[in-house]
């Protein structure tokens, strides 16, 4: 009988513990989800350079890829996004970057972006709440953000998360 | 004798890392002039996470985005930004989490009471068990 409050605080503490194995402490949930881009006002990498803003993203359902050459796992999703940009518009955030070897890497690389904002201070960024590229943002027509992806995008992310809700915005 | 030499090799142990965390500050510059805006300005640094290097504050790390977020903190304070204001500004971009001491929330309930919980718990039981043992036959025979 004088074991079972003891026990009783230890189930609770392991029922704690358990629920935080599958999680992955570096995927934090975005207050962003089901609000606008924040608003920005930048130039593209492209030569000579654009003006844009976040009105140039709207028009039907696209993806805000957050990427910079000097990022490992932008490279390893780079392929893919080549792939899947034929059904989707992508723009780019080039994030804490030279301009010149982001250049570069398009060059080397193939470009799958629309374009490629230049983010030269971070402050899009910071107002995306990104903290390690490469970030995908799935936007709808309108700009508002749906979903957010964190690290690199697969076929097998793209399945999961990305194609049911994208299949729901073209409804 | 041993006891004393133990617990001399520990503190030793403890004030050297509390040293090296000292040495290992990395925004050690001044941001500002006046000595009660740079106080304030280390300490909201300290109470704001980096994301990118987590369990470092952007105090302690070296990170681009850590330097971002610094100059963003210092950019606030020099316009007269509040700490509150700045916390939110982190906050509404980063969630909860980027905050050293989350505010109180339905989500985070869980968290601020449960250390008053186990201590209430703790005194309850204390309670209980020193009430019974002064109950107990004191036996001068020793069964």
């Amino acid at each position: 009988m004088r074991f079972v409050l003891p026990l009783a605080l230890f189930a609770v503490l392991c029922g704690f513990l358990v629920m935080g194995i599958g999680e992955d402490p570096t995927r934090i949930p975005s207050p962003l989800l089901d609000r606008p881009v924040p608003e920005f006002d930048l130039q593209t990498l492209s030569e000579p350079p654009v003006a844009v803003s976040a009105a140039d993203l709207q028009g039907e359902p696209a993806l805000l890829n957050v990427w910079g050459s000097w990022c490992v796992n932008c490279g390893r999703e780079h392929d893919f996004l080549m792939q899947i940009s034929r059904d989707i518009p992508i723009f780019g955030l080039n994030w804490n970057d030279e301009p010149q070897a982001a250049r570069q890497w398009l060059r080397d690389l193939g470009n799958p972006y629309r374009f490629s904002a230049f983010d030269a201070e971070g402050r899009v960024a910071i107002d995306l709440g990104v903290y390690g590229a490469p970030e995908t943002f799935l936007l709808d027509g309108n700009g508002t953000i749906v979903h957010k992806h964190v690290g690199e995008l697969n076929p097998e992310v793209w399945a999961r998360d990305f194609e049911p809700r994208l299949a729901q915005l073209r409804q | 004798m041993m006891r004393y030499v133990f617990s001399v090799l520990t503190m030793g142990f403890l004030l050297s890392i509390g040293l090296a965390s000292q040495a290992f500050a990395i925004d050690r510059e001044v941001a500002f002039e006046d000595a009660d805006m740079q106080a304030r300005y280390q300490r909201v640094i300290h109470n704001i996470r980096c994301l990118t290097c987590q369990n470092q504050s952007i105090k302690d790390s070296n990170s681009p985005l850590a330097r971002d977020l610094r100059r963003e903190v210092r950019e606030q304070m020099a316009n007269g930004a509040s700490d509150g204001e700045i916390y939110a500004f982190m906050q509404a971009r980063y969630g909860d989490f980027a905050l050293y001491k989350p505010p109180l929330s339905a989500k985070t309930i869980a968290l601020w009471a449960s250390p008053a919980l186990l201590m209430a718990i703790a005194v309850f039981a204390l309670f209980r068990t020193l009430k019974r043992r002064s109950q107990l036959d004191i036996s001068v025979d020793g069964d």
